[in-house]
Formats: structure tokens, C-alpha cells, sequence
């Protein structure tokens, strides 16, 4: 059974202009211990199917209309948001993508790590600030136990993140979600950040779901990969597959627009780019949504909806260029 | 180790403790550590001053009258010969407690009031602020004259006459001066709550009240310290104004504001009458704005000192 199973999950926000169909029926399901990484480009779907899962969209406006959340056999989608709050950060961490505003500036960083130990954990203050700082050391902060009493307006945009994953870690949860956690610092600490989920995940065994746009982040950490496009997984593959042989043209543009360096500097191509942008999700285009920016769209894709479908095993995509061949 | 030095060498030596980290914070602040001094004295003044100086509040004495400062009048004597530092120390003790108590009221009426129509996304949020909008337009002296002569005599009934009198200016004046407060805290509210750091303690748990008390509510406090020490120097000023008017204490029990109100008819031929409880409610108003002014700084974290 996977440890996280989401199905048909349709996430809706009431806006002036009509429904906004933010998630528009996604499948995602999650192994223990696995790193599922989920790709697409700003405005896809990524993070509001993150936080619909714990929740964490504001409702209203937002709604999950439909579909079901099955953590550990369990269905989240009806619970309240106070049964909710047994399983946040406790069964299921969360990282934000911003680490600069995601910590509350007028408390120590101890103080914010341990406000969740003592909320989900039976410990004394005593033993809240010992695991405090020890998860600190874990998530390599020098001189922890110094550290600990700092705010967070005392530390660096790579330390803070390091904070971030050491309160969504502290009560050791079996998922952790990781909204594009390294946008907001540069590609050295992005790397050191990445390296460490990976070493805090083999630690623990717990499965990560990471949500990114930046397809090296993907080849460097995932094992799974499900690419969205307008609020649809469009293509699901383990991710030598994914890279080797991508099916869908979306993810094809999405894995040629990686600057190659060793490649472009000697061929002098040009690095290839999607053209236009994607839909805006109130009344989408009936059919394949991505069928205007397709290179290869027929007729059909304008008229029907291709449906996920298996085409190898472990290997998923929704297009109707697979059905001709 | 930059970020090390910068923050709190002090911190680092002797071990943490929040309480003497805001002190060291604190006393950064020159004018507000005098003025906490100042302030001390004054209140020690008025607790500790009747049993050194105990001569009666009362004793009228018309030929003594209108005398300025001596040896056996400090501060002088008032038209019927009283002695002045006897009245003052005793008024202190009123004009201060009603001062700070009526601060405490309006801003946890405000606080409370503020915090509910900025966390509310609906109908409640609009009410709130029509009933703050209302408050705001209502003619202040007469209503505060209504309330008055509505509940004096019950109050006085149960209380006592200075306790009922105290409890109902301390209420009717903390409560038409929340308004402000209930502004400020809910403009705060509407910023804070779409704080990325509220949604991260929402991921990690917390329920909506512990959102309000630990997250939001220590990020809006610094405007709602500068208000309700605002408010202490408002609320004794507006005592006064009540004494004078007739409706405060009995115009016998000696109050800050009282004595300066008696004495202003006699500015020209006495004029130290007046002088020392303007001094005294000068310095406490200063002291306390400077007071509050130290602990922003000192309790906000952001700031480095």
C-alpha cells in the first residue's frame, strides 16, 4: 500500500471572474521512504495539491470538490481542520518555499522548533529544548546549542532553510513535502540544502515529495517524477525513464530546455523554449490543454481529453500522440 | 561568525534567559531607564509617603492659607490652609491607579476587540469596526456624564463610595478609549495573519487561538505598548477632567487633576498650587511614554541593540 494516495483530487478556487480550477483531477501516490519529485511550471497545479493535502489553502476561497487524500489508508479530504493538526508536522511535514518570511521573527528559532515537539509530543520543556538542539546539530547549524536561542533575523537565507527542515523534521514524520525549497537561495546552497534532505531522509526513512520547476533539482534527487501541466499530472515515469525516454511534449520541452554546457557552446544551438505560457484555469481550453502550445497537436486534441493511461510499467502519460503510434 | 558578535556577546557568557536578555535590551534606552526610575520614586512616594508624612489631607487652617513652600508646608498649603504635599501624595495614589488601570482596560478591550475583526474573514470583522466607527462618533462628555449618574449610586452601594467611584471612572474611561487600540491591533491582524510564518505554524499544528496568542499577537504588540501609554497619561488627564466637572471623586478626596482644577482660580497669588501636580502629572505622562517607547525596542526582536 502506498503511504500517501491521492486520487482524483480536484482543488477549486471561487474567484470574481468564475472558478478557478487550480487542481483539476491529479493522481499522485507516494511510497514509504520514496523521493517523488513533481515538476511542471509556475501556475500548474504544484503547490495547491501540496497544500491540499494538509489543508493548507485558505478555504474559502478554495474548495477540494472532489477526490480523495488516503494517507496510511486514511481519507484526509474530510477531516477537520483540528483532526488535521494531530497529523500536521507530525505524520506529515511541510517545508515553505521561503525561509526569509517563514519564521516568525519576534521568536528564537528554538522556541519555533520546539513548538511543535511540545504540541505533538508529551516532553518538558527541558527535553523539548535538548531535542531542539539536537536536531540543530542534525541539520549541521555550528555551536547548536548557542544557536538555539537566536531569532531568525540572525541568520542566513541557507540557515534559515536549514531551520525550516529542522522544525518540519523535529517530530520525525514518515512524509515530508518540500515546496520548491531551494528557489529562494543561490545554486551552492541549493545544492548543500538538497543534500541535506537527502541525508535527513536516509536518516529517517521517511518520503519526500518534492515540488520544484527546476528539472536539474529532478535529476538529482527524485526517483519517481510526475510532471503537471494546468492543474493535470500529464506524465508520471521513474526518473532514468523520464530523462531517457520522455513521452509526452510537454515534458519534452520541458527536459530540452535544460541549457546543455557541454553540448550548446560547441553546436551553437539555441536552447529551445516552450512557447507561450500556461492557461488561465477559469473555463480552460476543452480538449488537451496543452494542445495550444503543443508542437504535434492534432485535431483530436482539441476535442477530446487524453486520459492518463500506462504505456510501460511505472510509466504514465496523458497524451493522444501515444494512441497513433 | 558575524551574525555571533553582531547579536548579544552578553548572551553568549552567561547563558540565556529571555528576561535578562529584554533588560539588557532595556536599559539601552537612557530616557527610558530614567524615567523608570522617576516613575519608581513617584510610586513609592505615594505608597510608602503617608506613613513618613503624616500630616492630615483635611486640616483646614484659613490663616495658613495660600502659603508657598516652607518647613512646615514642603508644598505650600492650598485657600483653606491644607497642606499640599499631604494632598498630593494622597491624590498620586488615586490619579495613578486610575491612570493605569483605565490603560489596562482600554487596551485589553481594544487588543480583544482588534484581534477578533482582524482575524474575522466575515460578517463579524465589519460589525466590530461599524460598533469601533460608532464609539469614535459618540459625543464622549455627555455620554460619560450619563453613565455617571446612570450606575454611581449602585456602584457606591456595593464598593463603598471611593472604590465604587474608582471602579466606575476606571471602566467608563478605559472603555471609551479603546477605539484606538481596536484600530491599530486589527490593522496589524490584517497584515500578520497572510504571513507566510502563520501558515508555517498552521503546517506545524497549531491550533487558531495558538496562531493569534504566539504568532500574530507578539508581532503587533509594539504600536498597541506605544498606545497604552498614551493612554495612562490620557486617562489621568481625563479624571481631572471628571473631578472638576464634579463627577469624579467627592470634590473633598484630593486628586492630581482635582488640585490643579481648584487651583487654577488662584494662579496669580499662588501660583506653586498649581505647579506641583502639573509637574507630577508632567512627569509621570513623560516617564511613561518614555517607558513604553524602551520596552518596544527592547521587546522587539527585529531590531538589533
Amino acid at each position: 500500500m502506498a503511504l500517501l494516495d491521492i486520487k482524483g483530487l480536484k482543488t477549486h478556487f471561487t474567484t470574481d471572474a468564475g472558478i478557478l480550477q487550480a487542481v483539476d483531477g491529479v493522481d499522485i501516490s507516494i511510497n514509504r521512504g520514496e523521493t517523488l519529485c513533481v515538476v511542471g511550471e509556475s501556475g500548474c497545479g504544484k503547490t495547491v495539491t501540496a497544500m491540499s493535502i494538509l489543508k493548507l489553502i485558505a478555504m474559502p476561497p478554495g474548495k477540494i470538490v472532489e477526490g480523495e487524500i488516503m494517507f496510511e489508508g486514511r481519507d484526509l479530504v474530510p477531516l477537520t481542520s483540528r483532526e488535521l493538526d494531530d497529523i500536521r508536522a507530525k505524520e506529515i511535514g511541510f517545508i515553505f518555499q521561503e525561509p526569509m518570511t517563514s519564521l516568525n521573527p519576534v521568536l528564537t528559532i528554538g522556541e519555533q522548533i520546539a513548538e511543535s515537539l511540545r504540541r505533538h509530543e508529551a516532553v518538558t520543556k527541558k527535553q523539548a529544548l535538548e531535542r531542539t538542539i539536537e536536531m540543530l546539530k542534525l541539520v549541521q547549524i555550528p555551536n547548536a546549542a548557542g544557536r538555539v536561542h537566536h531569532y531568525p533575523h540572525q541568520f542566513s537565507g541557507g540557515m534559515r532553510q536549514r531551520v525550516m527542515i529542522a522544525m518540519a523534521l523535529a517530530c520525525r514524520p514518515k512524509l515530508v513535502i518540500a515546496d520548491e525549497p531551494t528557489t529562494a537561495l543561490d545554486v551552492t546552497i541549493q545544492a548543500q540544502i538538497l543534500d541535506l534532505l537527502q541525508d535527513m531522509k536516509e536518516r529517517f526513512g521517511m518520503a519526500v515529495m518534492l515540488i520544484t520547476h527546476a528539472m536539474g533539482v529532478v535529476a538529482e534527487t527524485a526517483q519517481r517524477v510526475v510532471v503537471m501541466y494546468a492543474g493535470k499530472v500529464v506524465e508520471e515515469a521513474p526518473v532514468d525513464e523520464l530523462f531517457g525516454n520522455p513521452r509526452h511534449p510537454y515534458t519534452q520541452g520541458l527536459i530540452r530546455s535544460i541549457p546543455r554546457i557541454d553540448l550548446d557552446a560547441e553546436h551553437k544551438t539555441r536552447l529551445e523554449a516552450i512557447g507561450g505560457s500556461v492557461p488561465i484555469l477559469i473555463n480552460p481550453p476543452v480538449g488537451c490543454r496543452f494542445a495550444p502550445r503543443c508542437k504535434h497537436a492534432m485535431s483530436i486534441c482539441t476535442q477530446k481529453e487524453p486520459r492518463l493511461r500506462e504505456i510501460a510499467p511505472g510509466h504514465r502519460m496523458a497524451c493522444h500522440l501515444g494512441d497513433a503510434s | 561568525m558575524a551574525g555571533l558578535t553582531l547579536a548579544s556577546p552578553s548572551a553568549e557568557r552567561r547563558g540565556y534567559s529571555p528576561l535578562r536578555e529584554t533588560w539588557r535590551r532595556y536599559r539601552r534606552h537612557k530616557p527610558a531607564v530614567v524615567s523608570a526610575v522617576l516613575l519608581l520614586l513617584l510610586i513609592a512616594a505615594v505608597v510608602i509617603g503617608p506613613f513618613i508624612w503624616r500630616v492630615s489631607i483635611s486640616d483646614i487652617d484659613v490663616v495658613a492659607g495660600l502659603q508657598g513652600p516652607s518647613l512646615a508646608h514642603p508644598f505650600g498649603t492650598d485657600d483653606l490652609g491644607q497642606d499640599l504635599l499631604a494632598r498630593m501624595i494622597y491624590g498620586g495614589r488615586i490619579s495613578l491607579a486610575v491612570g493605569l488601570a483605565a490603560m489596562l482596560v482600554s487596551v485589553f478591550v481594544g487588543t480583544l476587540i482588534g484581534a477578533l475583526a482582524g482575524m474575522s474573514r466575515g460578517a463579524l470583522g465589519y460589525a466590530l469596526m461599524w460598533l469601533t466607527d460608532l464609539f469614535l462618533s459618540l459625543p464622549q462628555l455627555p455620554l460619560l456624564l450619563m453613565l455617571i449618574y446612570l450606575f454611581r449610586d449602585g456602584l457606591k452601594a456595593v464598593f463603598g463610595p471611593e472604590g465604587g467611584i474608582f471602579i466606575l471612572i476606571v471602566l467608563v474611561i478605559g472603555g471609551l478609549r479603546w477605539m484606538p487600540v481596536a484600530r491599530l491591533v486589527r490593522a496589524q491582524f490584517l497584515s500578520l495573519r497572510e504571513k507566510e510564518f502563520v501558515e508555517a505554524a498552521r503546517a506545524l499544528g497549531a491550533s487558531p487561538v495558538r496562531q493569534v496568542v504566539r504568532h500574530i499577537l507578539p508581532n503587533a504588540l509594539g504600536p498597541v505598548i506605544i498606545a497604552g501609554t498614551i493612554d495612562v497619561a490620557a486617562a489621568i488627564i481625563a479624571e481631572s477632567t471628571l473631578s472638576f466637572l464634579g463627577l469624579g471623586f467627592p470634590p473633598d478626596t484630593p486628586t492630581w487633576g482635582r488640585i490643579l482644577y481648584d487651583a487654577k482660580d488662584f494662579l496669580d497669588i499662588g501660583p506653586h498650587w498649581a505647579l506641583f501636580p502639573g509637574g507630577a502629572i508632567f512627569i509621570a505622562v513623560v516617564a511613561i511614554n518614555f517607558i513604553g517607547d524602551g520596552l518596544r525596542d527592547a521587546l522587539d526582536a527585529r531590531k538589533v541593540i
